[in-house]
């Protein structure tokens, strides 16, 4: 019925178990090289937000808040649905597991949707470096810094996100075809965890971009 | 008696295609060792033209611009495109999964994968290079690299981020498959040093090579969009780009140097018939080198702006890295010592590493001093140390490593006498061409210039003969290992009569590496006692 | 589905987080000085620890994937520690 037995395992693996095992891993190897390449760009934030820390704060008060905010809100909800996901293939459930990922597909979009158009407005308010900046509060050299630190830390983690949309995506694909089952479901946990760190990344970025001096 | 044709990885299929597509790990190592021995002469042809400029005090064979992108050039190519790849990428792919008992690697795809990101980002800087060149040293340091420089900065850069991804790679695939790939019974301290070694290595790659990549990418974005991130002039810090980028480049040299302390471990086993001394210590310093390594970076910055309380920590840190590299070469030292001694060349290009890099080590802690390094920083007494690390160390150890492999890899032997010749040859050029450097920078010649003050000259041109010797040097064996493919003698499955996985499958190896996975019941290097090998000498 | 344990706990731990989201928000609205920016990232390191332990199972996932999550972090913050030791130590 449900052919879900792709047990057969790569020929430099023993069984499926040390496959399993080192696919998994294998994932969290690569996602350690990711905490240090999201750290040095964090790093560089922190420096400079030490450095000008006025500068920063008034930058700050041209992000929207309640976006940034709905935006944190629909990844925590797309882990959910991620682990969701993980859990129905590991228990065999078919259709649970399609329904879970495109749940967390279309939370994606809907992050990169919204972060789409915080970019427009970006664009339509001149806050672009390099592309006729112009700044009007204190210390416009500072907050260029401020904006061009937004802009590629947001903008590789959105590209992580577009990946991470990717491969869920072919899951999705896959789970439609019976792929995945009790005895072969590592692909949808090693992906599952590539989300959910590009979760945690946003948990971190959204506070310290968009939540500096609210209250002022 | 002829041999018969066994199907080995080697002649299993032929044509292009079994090439360039597989996913043997050892058939990618060879991809690899033909690639960067390309990109070694490539950098050995911009140090020749450096050294040939520098046989006069004057500028006359270049201009003052283009001197600048020959060092660029030679350091870019010879630091990314040879030495990082070199021990891991051939003999670490080759070697791991048999030193291990395994089939392949973990990921085969990602490692044929990590071998055309090499390519890719290697066609993109050479071809940066030939059409414009770069002049701003291999460290990129802002804002030459992102505002002033005229020349090919970005693609140049973009080729290296690429180069990081394959670097990555090879190390995540050496990680999982040392951890979950191992034989029965091979448990970690029955494993032979070279493949801690891998493993340290490896482990760096994966913390370090992150680090420069977005580095590389900030400055890409700061060329690109004029903005300054690292400008002072726009209000950003160049010292957080170098911060950021010796984070990794520090690590990086031991990325270079580790493997080969590796290789020579397996080398001084096997030829003084001995097991090592302190095969825990060994293990645990090779380790401790990986992680102190992490700790150090501020050293390069001492007179670039760091304040003085961060410079006299990385110089205490720069002083504790020593210790475990110290311990190795005691320990080596110790394992030779009442070793049944036979100078095969593996052995010759061993103790020369054993010298020049305690040379190059020693050097290295009157560096990590701050009263000395402010004299000498920026003069050829720098580059002196780091080329008797990366020279006489890395590069040692990794001919020392093709040489003693060798047969295991092509099923041939090299010819010994040749080989000795040429170890001699390279030992001579080499000291001849960097000690004299040592004194040169110690007199105050700076480097990175292409003039320099007429007393300096002598020196100079001694360095330009050592060279010139060395790159002779190189030639023969790249010519006679070429030439024992065909002509050179078959070799059998354990030629060295050493131990290790590797030598117990035939030579070349078939491709699924052993007919049997072998069960392992004892440590490494378990050559018997010279006592016992009389009593056997009766003649049966 | 309902009946299975773990998934309960997926949606109470989701709960929680958006919780932890509202709870950052309506701080960032009181001025508490130097302490925003500390409350703010304590707050977000619970949260990518519940998603870490929880949702990356980490919670029952062998040693070795506890060091190299944690040594990740951990050499972050050498970076952080040894750079800062830096600019905190001179004027920028």
């Amino acid at each position: 019925m449900a052919d879900h037995s792709q047990a057969a395992h790569a020929h430099q693996f023993d069984d499926i178990k040390q496959q399993h095992e080192a696919d998994s891993l294998g994932m969290w190897v690569f996602l350690t090289t990711e905490i240090l390449f999201f750290g040095a760009l964090f790093l560089c934030y922190g420096i400079y937000r030490h450095a000008y820390p006025d500068a920063f704060a008034s930058a700050s008060h041209y992000m929207d808040v309640i976006l940034g905010g709905i935006n944190t809100a629909v990844l925590l909800g797309s882990s959910l649905t991620v682990v969701l996901a993980v859990h129905a293939a590991q228990h065999g459930e078919r259709k649970r597991l399609l329904v879970f990922l495109v749940m967390t597909i279309v939370l994606g979009c809907v992050f990169l949707g919204i972060k789409g158009l915080e970019y427009s407005h970006k664009f339509a308010e001149h806050l672009v470096p390099g592309v006729d900046f112009q700044y009007a509060g204190p210390q416009p050299g500072a907050a260029e810094i401020y904006f061009v630190l937004y802009f590629v830390m947001t903008g590789i983690h959105a590209l992580h996100l577009l990946i991470g949309i990717g491969i869920m995506t072919w899951l999705a694909v896959g789970a439609s075809r019976n792929r995945y089952g009790p005895d072969y479901y590592a692909p949808v946990e090693v992906s599952g965890l590539y989300w959910h760190f590009v979760d945690i990344i946003w948990i971190f970025l959204y506070p310290m971009i968009y939540l500096i001096h609210v209250y002022r | 008696m002829k041999m018969e044709q066994n199907v080995d990885y080697l002649n299993v299929a032929y044509g292009p295609r079994s090439w360039l597509l597989s996913t043997d790990h050892k058939r990618i190592a060879i991809l690899y060792m033909i690639s960067i021995t390309f990109f070694f002469f490539v950098g050995g042809f911009f140090a020749l033209l450096m050294r040939l400029e520098l046989l006069t005090p004057q500028g006359d064979l270049v201009a003052a611009h283009t001197y600048n992108e020959l060092f660029s050039m030679h350091g870019i190519t010879m630091i990314f495109f040879f030495l990082i790849p070199s021990i891991p990428a051939v003999l670490g792919n080759f070697l791991v999964p048999l030193m291990i008992g395994a089939r392949d690697l973990a990921f085969p795809k990602l490692n044929l994968l990590s071998w055309y990101l090499y390519i890719i980002g290697g066609i993109f800087t050479l071809t940066a290079m030939i059409t414009g060149g770069v002049d701003t040293g291999w460290t990129f340091y802002t804002p030459l690299s992102t505002a002033y420089s005229t020349t090919n900065v970005i693609p140049v850069v973009t080729g290296i981020f690429i180069l990081g991804f394959s670097s990555i790679l090879t190390g995540v695939n050496f990680i999982i498959t040392i951890h979950k790939m191992r034989a029965p019974g091979l448990t970690w301290f029955r494993l032979p040093l070279f493949i801690w070694a891998q493993y340290a290595t490896s482990i760096i790659i994966v913390l370090a090579t992150p680090v420069i990549a977005i580095t590389l990418l900030l400055l890409i974005v700061e060329r690109v969009f004029g903005v300054g991130i690292f400008n002072p002039a726009l209000g950003g810090d160049p010292l957080l780009f170098q911060h950021l980028f010796w984070f990794y480049s520090h690590p990086a040299v031991y990325i270079m140097v580790l493997p080969s302390m590796g290789v020579v471990s397996e080398l001084i086993t096997c030829f003084a018939r001995k097991r090592i001394f302190g095969y825990y210590f060994m293990a645990a310093a090779i380790m401790a080198i990986a992680a102190l390594g992490f700790l150090v970076w501020g050293h390069h910055m001492f007179v670039s702006g760091q304040s003085v309380y961060a410079s006299m920590v990385f110089s205490a840190l720069s002083y504790f890295v020593a210790v475990p590299s110290a311990i190795k070469v005691f320990n080596w030292l110790a394992t030779l010592y009442k070793g049944s001694i036979s100078f095969h060349t593996p052995l010759l290009y061993a103790f020369g590493f054993i010298g020049l890099f305690t040379i190059g080590g020693l050097t290295g802690l009157f560096l990590a001093a701050l009263a000395v390094d402010v004299h000498v920083t920026d003069t050829y007494f720098v580059v002196a140390h780091f080329h008797y690390i990366m020279v006489g160390g890395a590069v040692m150890g990794y001919l020392g490593g093709i040489h003693y492999w060798w047969p295991k890899i092509t099923g041939r032997l090299y010819p010994e006498g040749w080989a000795k010749f040429s170890a001699l040859v390279l030992f001579v050029g080499f000291n001849l061409t960097f000690f004299p450097q040592f004194i040169l920078g110690y007199l105050g010649m700076p480097r990175r210039y292409h003039v320099y003050p007429p007393e300096f000259q002598v020196l100079n041109v001694l360095s330009t003969a050592g060279a010139t010797i060395l790159g002779i040097g190189y030639l023969i064996p790249f010519t006679y290992l070429i030439w024992s493919l065909r002509r050179g003698k078959h070799a059998g499955p354990n030629p060295w009569n050493a131990t290790g996985l590797e030598w117990t499958t035939s030579s070349p190896p078939p491709q699924h590496n052993f007919d049997k996975t072998p069960i392992v019941t004892e440590g490494p290097y378990a050559y018997p006692p010279f006592e016992k090998t009389e009593v056997v000498h009766g003649g049966s | 589905m309902n009946n299975d344990p773990s998934i309960r706990l997926y949606f109470r731990i989701g709960i929680i987080l958006m919780l932890l989201l509202a709870l950052t928000i309506s701080v960032a609205y009181i001025d508490l000085g130097p302490y925003n920016i500390v409350i703010a990232l304590l707050i977000a390191a619970v949260k990518a620890t519940l998603v870490g332990y929880f949702f990356m199972h980490i919670r029952t996932s062998p040693r070795l994937v506890w060091t190299f999550a944690i040594g990740g972090f951990f050499w972050l913050f050498i970076l952080f520690a040894l750079t800062f030791s830096d600019f905190l130590s001179r004027p920028i």
